[in-house]
């Protein structure tokens, strides 16, 4: 069905190796993230499952068959670009039936397969428009037409909400998420946007300068990151890092403690300083605390109803019981 | 350019240009009309007065009129297949990534900077002379009769030497808009199992319509009234008097303005028929 592996993959252009050696593989069904910050090779590791980019050294399979020289079409695999890449010229039914033409199907299936495709995506009123006649989330949708009509082994997607405004980057990360559930279809996605990652993943994969650095569920990446790289990558706000001797207390040379896991008081508690920017949400409020002495800023959250004002000094209290220590390497300590 | 003020300002300052345009076309155009009225012998007699349509009757059934628009849409229609089929492949070829790419692309423009009397001439002498042309060794070569190029094959000839000289524009412009398709669609196309011939006919030649119809649109104009590489070869004979050469030649061979005026008149009717068949084929392309 939709399972791919990668086995000691790597890629190089020229003499910059982009991707050193990896491991990685996504079961059938299971909706995979890749995350890390920009040009740390996630588009070029979809693009080699893609087969759009050939590996510089080792193998990927698709349902245990060697796929590493099979070209992108017989790959069984489906894109769907950042930039939607639709084809202009072309009306949205036309779009959507392209792939299924390529592979010569019969007309009348061509029709009932774009238009099954077209009400999942309430794309019917749009069939006969052109693409440059359609708002970004119609063309994101179209795009995602044209990728379910072939029936794929596996979805790929590269950053698709990134060029969409904030409230319908919402609604789509819905819909592909509800698309996932109904398709069970295998789904790789790539993004920026730790919030997508959180949200939709059954597997994040993070990844920094080519190296995966954690695999995991979206939990396990939450509560037990493998060193401060995923630490400070997962979560929003991100996590605060205290060095020094208040992190000696706990023998390690970093801890980290998330801002929701810090209590404010305006009396007591171990760690004090003076309240910086407040950011209001309604329902949380992120306080940047200043001089405490530990570092620079520590971010809190605390409930939409706390109200501290600017220059005033309050108290916090870490919750122990979920901090995370790191050694000098970064890496996490049990 | 918005409120009342900057646009009469506009306006007259833009004024001067547009009057000289005016007087430009105008005059010209206003004294061939004036002289296809006339008859009109400079070195027999000057002024011989008014003619009424005597001068378009006669150049309508002239024996040389109907063969000379024949030959004028040959050569228009050969030289636009030509470049625009060798160009959309010249163009696909040099946005390849390659070795020397700079130096290449420059060699291929080179032909543009050559002038029409020069270039024709090279090919007359160097290429298609039937005793000493490069042409003529290579078929010797071969083993092959020399083709006497420019008597036996005359049409062919000049649609040859012309295209080579409009080939190079067509390219470019051909290269400019290649550079500019979005390389996301072709690979959208090559994950949706086009193999390369479709990703050609599907993804590429829509994306060049626009450009092929200004490759189309601008030739047509320029080509409509070549000249120089039909004076300097075949000076007209086997089959190769366009239009313009055979206005050419009662004006100044026959001395004959009146005549000749009246030839330019059909000139303009036969540019303005060529350019509507073109806008009804593909105007459609620009707009959109
Ligand atoms: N064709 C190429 N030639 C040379 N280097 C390349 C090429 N494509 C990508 N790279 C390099 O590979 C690295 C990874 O690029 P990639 O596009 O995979 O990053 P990314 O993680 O997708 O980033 P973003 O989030 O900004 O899209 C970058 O440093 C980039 O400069
Ligand atoms: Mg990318």
């Amino acid at each position: 069905m939709g399972r791919i592996t990668l086995d000691k993959v790597t890629k190089s252009f020229g003499a910059v190796e982009v991707i050193p050696p990896l491991d990685l593989t996504i079961e059938d069904g299971e909706f995979a993230v890749f995350v890390g910050p920009s040009g740390c090779g996630k588009s070029t590791l979809l693009r080699l499952i893609a087969g759009l980019e050939d590996v510089s050294s080792g193998q990927i399979r698709i349902d245990s068959q060697d796929a590493t020289a099979v070209p992108p079409a017989k790959r069984g695999l489906a894109m769907v670009f950042q930039s939607y890449a639709l084809y202009p010229h072309m009306s949205v039914r036309k779009n959507i039936a392209f792939p299924l033409k390529m592979a010569k199907m019969d007309p009348a299936e061509i029709t009932r397969r774009v238009e099954a495709a077209a009400s999942v995506l309430n794309l019917t009123d749009y069939l006969d428009r052109r693409p440059g006649q359609l708002s970004g989330g119609q063309r994101q949708r179209v795009a995602i037409g044209r990728s379910i009509v072939r029936e794929p082994a596996a979805f790929l997607f590269d950053e698709p909400l990134s060029n969409l405004d904030a409230a319908l980057r919402v609604g789509m990360r819905l819909e592909i998420s509800e698309l996932h559930k109904r398709l069970a279809t295998t789904m790789i996605y790539v993004t920026h946007d730790q919030v997508e990652a959180m949200t939709m993943a059954d597997k994040i994969v993070v990844l920094q300068a080519g190296v995966i650095e954690q695999v995991g569920s979206p939990l396990e990446l939450y509560r037990t990151p493998r060193n401060k790289f995923v630490a400070g990558f997962i979560g929003s706000p991100t996590m605060n890092f205290i060095e020094g001797p208040e992190a000696a207390k706990y023998n390690a040379h970093t801890v980290g403690i998330r801002p929701e896991h810090i209590d404010v008081s305006e009396t007591e508690g171990p760690w004090s300083g003076v309240v910086g920017v407040s950011e209001h949400l309604g329902s949380d409020t992120f306080f940047h605390i200043h001089e405490t002495g530990l570092a620079e800023t520590i971010t809190v959250r605390a409930g939409g109803e706390v109200g501290f004002n600017h220059g005033d000094r309050i108290h916090l209290t870490p919750r122990e019981d979920v901090m995370h220590r790191f050694d000098a390497e970064g890496l996490r300590i049990e | 350019m918005a409120t009342k003020a900057s646009r009469s300002a506009a306006r007259l300052m833009m004024a001067p240009a547009v009057v000289l345009l005016l007087g430009w076309m105008l005059v010209p155009l206003t004294m061939t009309i004036y002289f296809s009225f006339k008859k009109y012998l400079p070195l027999r007699g000057g002024d011989l007065g008014w003619v009424g349509f005597d001068n378009y009757a006669r150049f309508l059934s002239s024996s040389s009129f109907w063969p000379s628009v024949q030959a004028t849409l040959l050569i228009v229609g050969g030289v636009l297949a030509i470049t625009v089929v060798f160009g959309v492949l010249l163009a696909m070829l040099l946005d390849q990534p390659m070795w020397g790419q700079g130096v290449v692309r420059i060699l291929v423009i080179a032909p543009f900077f050559v002038m029409p009397t020069v270039s024709a001439l090279v090919w007359k002498n160097m290429f298609m002379d039937p005793v000493n042309g490069l042409f003529a060794h290579l078929w010797k070569a071969v083993g092959a009769e020399p083709i006497a190029w420019l008597t036996e094959a005359s049409l062919p000839s000049i649609i040859m030497i012309v295209s080579w000289q409009w080939l190079p524009f067509a390219t470019l412009i051909l290269l400019t808009a290649i550079q500019s398709l979005d390389s996301e669609q072709l690979e959208a196309a090559e994950m949706d199992g086009a193999p390369p011939l479709k990703r050609f006919g599907y993804i590429i030649l829509p994306h060049l319509g626009r450009a092929i119809t200004v490759v189309v649109l601008i030739q047509t104009i320029f080509l409509l009234s070549i000249f120089a590489e039909i004076f300097v070869t075949t000076q007209g004979s086997f089959g190769t008097k366009t239009l313009t050469y055979l206005i050419f030649q009662r004006v100044l061979e026959s001395q004959n303005v009146g005549l000749g005026s009246a030839g330019g008149v059909y000139a303009i009717i036969l540019a303005n028929i060529v350019a509507i068949f073109l806008m009804r084929i593909v105007g459609k392309n620009l707009d959109a």
